[in-house]
């Protein structure tokens, strides 16, 4: 298998269901290295889902099967050999709602290097301080690492789920939604947060925010709907990517009519 | 969103930490694989533990079947009784070589249903004041104190029907009618016993019912008892017979109720047995007198009470396994 | 109208509707008061046997017996030296029922060595059976090897011999005192005491025969072995069928029936219970749990236990939202260590609490007990997993099913020991829940 050095992370033909149901059907992408790349389109379209099968997140859902190749560093996630522990690992996720672990801010961090073996006081002490520092939360916590990630405000808290991700030094991060939940300062922060992280990080983030997308990413993917009537009153609907493209271009010269339509606000 | 001091500053550049797992592993251009699927024992091993865990239950279930039939089938092989006699026999007295079941059965059938004539009505009674009129504060009262009730351990009910039931009863209605040891006072307090675990299963059958239902009743110019008989009730009557056959189930399971005040020794058929005021011994309390005495193994009276205990445990499943799928059928109708 | 009826008739049958509605809305409210009278009279008829009037007296009075009557001020040799007085004959009885380590079939023909084992006996008596001993050898044994405390309670018991002559309910003693003093005063011997049937010695005293002197304590050390047993063998187990059900299980056919079968054993009656404790741990596991003993009635109780705490456990783990998990998932923690990280630490108030209901429950449960015979007459305290012993439920079920209204009064006084003790563990997890629920919020 070859990968292009360009490219973090490339999908390949990547069809995927839930169960029997046909969930997305023939992803083809290639994430470029150390970028921010945005999914976009409109609910239910399967862009989330797409994402969640870049670090075989897909996996704790039961049913949910993916085809396919997912090819991060030359390696078929999906292949026989594959240890998706493994996988997480390098390829990390941030979430539409905050979700702190219930313990101290400095536990919360500490977990993933923990994870790795790391017990070295000084060691984590370290990478704990470096991690807040670099999601813009250590000014805000650093009197008081021994308070309960739960007691951080949204947005905060959201920074500190950032830290606590970068803390593994992961090489690709994934985010779904991440400020969905948070008000307009907050997503500000988030947002200025992400564009300091991709210098060291590929970033890929699911967004319903097109404005936020056109900000913050250097390569956008539209994903739409396909319907197909199946019986009588019976539909099925799958996902599928639409156009995929440098965001300058795509929200300025889109090549899908389907596009244009979206990124105008005519549907989605 | 006032005055949050977000404080961005130019962040350090920060490097990779070379004593993360990453970053001692190849760079971004190195071909190698690094995804490759590790062997965790210790993840396997807990694996096994945990389902080991979960697969006790079911060594439980296979220990109460084998460990009842076996001795059972002593029991039949030992030639005192056939399977048909120890059904249909009238006496039970092992002194004897008489092994009927009928005089222990009939016994825990009388003092069952003396107990659900208290448990049900009251039971579904309170559910309905509870549900339906009391005001939440009455409730929030009432309902934790009804509780304590279904966690006072059964030996205390016991004590409670021979010490007070038994004398009140014999008060009431006369010392030559009702007998010292009776069925009547220890159905009554076991009937009190079950009534909690009645009302709350009611309860939560009355409150599955959705609020449209009532909302058409009341629509249509019924009044609230109307509702709750005519809409409600009927609506919740799976739910309700569910708790009914488990309150049956743990009546004809329980113990020390009986032990200490049905009476001490098998009734007689034809006389006595469904007597609410005459001594009975019901399957439970035959078992726990029999085996609290001085008991040698391997005798035909060991082997018996493990038939007896058979035939309690095939009787409290049937009950149990029905109550569940009357549930469960009402659950999926409404949720 | 409609044509249906008119209105002074719709008005009259509406006002009979309403009537009836009334009704049975007060036979509703009167179901409720009635279980809540039943709770009342519940407690107030263990309180009325438990407190009242005692007319006792004695065999020999205890100023007879030493200067102020006042026993346990004697040291041990003293107190031998006078059971051995008063009760010559009964030295040999003594041992056996505080001593032996032998059953008592056997006691007479087996050697010291045997029937005192691990006991202090004259070194020169060891291949000696009981019969061939000296009063003199049995009052250095008793002496040696029995507590101050045990040897005062036997000196009451079989020297002084309080007899409780009869007893009042707490009404009658609060109503009747006349009449209840003229009663004592037909027995001049005797003395009229206002008697706590609950009080330190009720505590701290061993079974006895004699409801004046008897104790609990022998029950409560015997409870508390049973219970710590019980957590012992079930939280682990129980906890992790949990967590293989809700963490792991897919739905396979297998996984199904564990399931079903859990929700099934939950409604098994305990006597059942004990009747597979009987065939497996008394008998069929002998040699490990050496018979009728702690052990025995610890694993069946655990059993009996299980599929309580596990669906109550796995309620509580099924309660830790999913994003927690996801989270640990996506740093690449592996099951177990989000299990053991994140789930485990958030469900542990709920796993605890329903563990403490549970027991809550196996404390008070007698039947089980009953039949894998907790019920012989014990008179030393529990010491290992393999001791023999009684317990607090069982006590209770023995001194009520006994014909004589003083034992009754003791088992009142037990059952508002056993009521005390669930209502602090009820308590106990009331308040863990809360302070769980605080720190995790705060």
């Amino acid at each position: 298998m070859t990968t292009n050095r360009a490219y973090a992370v490339e999908l390949k033909d990547v069809n995927i269901y839930y169960g029997e149901k046909l969930a997305v059907k023939d992803v083809n992408l290639s994430i470029a290295h150390q970028k921010i790349t945005a999914f976009i389109g409109p609910s239910g379209c399967g862009k989330s889902t797409v994402l969640r099968s870049i670090n075989r997140m897909n996996d704790l859902i039961p049913g949910a099967k993916v085809e396919g190749d997912v090819v991060y560093r030359s390696q078929s996630l999906y292949g026989r050999d594959i240890d998706a522990v493994e996988v997480r690992r390098r390829i990390g996720m941030v979430f539409q709602k905050p979700n702190p672990f219930p313990k101290s801010i400095y536990d919360n961090v500490a977990y993933g290097p923990r994870l790795l073996g790391i017990r070295d006081r000084k060691v984590l002490n370290e990478i704990v301080e470096r991690s807040l520092k670099h999601s813009f939360l250590w000014d805000e916590v650093k009197g008081d690492l021994k308070k309960s990630g739960l007691a951080l405000s949204g947005g905060q808290q959201q920074r500190l789920c950032i830290a606590r991700t970068i803390a593994v030094e992961p090489d690709v991060i994934l985010m779904d939604e991440p400020c969905s939940a948070l008000d307009p300062i907050a997503t500000q922060a988030i947002e200025d947060l992400m564009k300091e992280l991709v210098k060291q990080y590929t970033i890929v983030i699911v967004t319903h925010n097109m404005q936020q997308a056109q900000r913050v990413s250097d390569y956008t993917a539209f994903y739409s709907i396909r319907k197909e009537v199946e019986t009588e009153g019976k539909e099925k609907r799958w996902g599928v990517l639409v156009e995929y493209a440098p965001t300058e271009t795509l929200f300025n010269q889109p090549s899908h009519e389907e596009t244009e339509r979206y990124i105008r606000g005519e549907f989605g | 969103m006032s005055n949050r001091n977000l404080s961005i500053t130019t962040p350090l550049d920060i490097g990779r930490d070379p004593r993360l797992l990453n970053a001692r592993l190849k760079r971004q251009d190195s071909t190698e694989p690094i995804l490759t699927k590790q062997a965790r024992p210790g993840e396997m091993l807990i694996r096994a533990f945990l389902l080991f865990c979960g697969l006790l239950s079911v060594f439980t279930t296979i220990g109460i079947v084998v460990v009842l039939g076996s001795e059972s089938l002593l029991f039949f092989n030992s030639g005192v009784a056939t399977l048909t006699e120890f059904f249909t026999a009238t006496r039970w007295q092992p002194q004897a070589g008489e092994f009927g079941i009928m005089p222990l059965l009939s016994a825990t059938i009388t003092t069952s249903i003396v107990a659900m004539f208290v448990a049900l009505p009251l039971g579904l009674g309170a559910a309905i004041y509870l549900g339906e009129y009391a005001r939440p504060n009455v409730r929030a009262t009432l309902k934790p104190i009804l509780e304590i009730l279904a966690g006072i351990p059964t030996v205390v009910y016991g004590y409670f029907a021979l010490t007070f039931m038994t004398p009140l009863l014999r008060g009431m209605f006369g010392q030559d009618t009702v007998q010292i040891y009776n069925n009547a006072a220890a159905g009554l307090v076991m009937g009190v016993m079950i009534l909690p675990t009645i009302a709350s299963m009611s309860e939560d059958a009355l409150s599955a019912v959705p609020r449209s239902l009532r909302e058409a009743s009341y629509g249509l110019g019924a009044t609230r008892f109307e509702t709750i008989t005519k809409v409600v009730l009927p609506a919740a009557l799976s739910g309700i017979i569910a708790a009914f056959l488990l309150g049956v189930s743990r009546a004809v399971g329980e113990t020390m109720i009986v032990a200490l005040a049905a009476g001490a020794g098998p009734c007689v058929l034809g006389d006595t047995c469904f007597n609410p005021f005459a001594a009975g011994e019901t399957m439970t309390g035959h078992i726990a007198r029999i085996s609290g005495g001085d008991l040698s193994y391997n005798s035909v009276d060991y082997n018996s009470l493990f038939s007896i205990g058979l035939t309690l445990f095939v009787f409290t499943l049937l009950l149990n396994l029905i109550s569940r799928s009357v549930s469960k059928r009402f659950r999926e109708v409404y949720q | 109208m409609n044509g249906l009826m008119d209105d002074a008739a719709f008005s009259r049958a509406l006002k009979s509707r309403h009537r009836r509605g009334n009704i049975w809305q007060r036979f509703f409210r009167l179901s409720t008061i009635v279980a809540l009278l039943a709770l009342i009279a519940l407690f107030l008829n263990i309180a009325n046997s438990a407190f009242g009037y005692a007319l006792q007296d004695y065999d020999i009075a205890p100023t007879e017996l030493v200067e102020g009557g006042d026993i346990a001020s004697l040291d041990n040799a003293r107190l031998v030296a006078m059971l051995a007085e008063h009760q010559p004959r009964r030295l040999a009885v003594y041992v056996r029922d505080t001593l032996s380590m032998v059953d008592a079939s056997v006691f007479t023909t087996l050697p010291l060595s045997r029937v005192l084992e691990g006991r202090s006996y004259p070194e020169a008596l060891a291949s000696a059976t009981i019969p061939e001993v000296t009063a003199d050898d049995l009052q250095t044994i008793l002496r040696d090897n029995l507590t101050h405390d045990q040897l005062v309670s036997i000196i009451e018991e079989q020297v002084i011999g309080i007899n409780v002559l009869r007893t009042w309910s707490l009404t009658d003693s609060l109503t009747n005192r006349a009449q209840i003093e003229a009663i004592a005063a037909e027995n001049p011997r005797a003395n009229l005491i206002f008697r706590s049937w609950l009080d330190l010695n009720f505590l701290s005293s061993p079974m006895s025969g004699n409801a004046a002197v008897a104790g609990i304590r022998t029950a409560i050390l015997g409870s508390v072995w049973v219970i710590v047993i019980t957590v012992a063998f079930a939280f682990p187990i129980g906890v992790g069928a949990a967590i293989y059900l809700e963490e792991y299980a897919t739905d396979t056919p297998l996984n199904n029936l564990i399931e079903t079968n859990i929700r099934n054993l939950a409604g098994v009656p305990s006597i059942i219970y004990g009747l597979l404790g009987l065939a497996i741990f008394v008998r069929a596991l002998e040699t490990i749990t050496a018979g009728r003993t702690v052990l025995s009635a610890g694993l069946t109780m655990g059993l009996l236990i299980l599929p309580v705490i596990i669906i109550n456990s796995q309620e509580a783990i099924r309660a830790v939202p999913s994003s927690i998990r996801e989270a640990s998932f996506g740093l690449g923690a592996t099951r177990w260590q989000t299990i053991w990280n994140q789930v485990l630490p958030a469900a542990m108030p709920g796993i605890l609490t329903g563990t403490i209901l549970a027991l809550s429950r196996a404390i008070g449960e007698t039947a089980p007990l009953i039949v894998i015979g907790a019920s012989t007459f014990i008179l030393s305290d529990p010491s290992s997993p393999l001791s023999r012993f009684t317990a607090l439920p069982i006590q209770i079920y023995q001194w009520t099913a006994r014909p004589q209204p003083e034992f009754r009064a003791a088992a009142a006084g037990a059952i508002i020991v056993l009521l005390i003790l669930l209502l602090t563990m009820n308590a106990s997890a009331i308040f863990l829940r809360q302070r769980y629920r605080r720190k995790l919020t705060a």
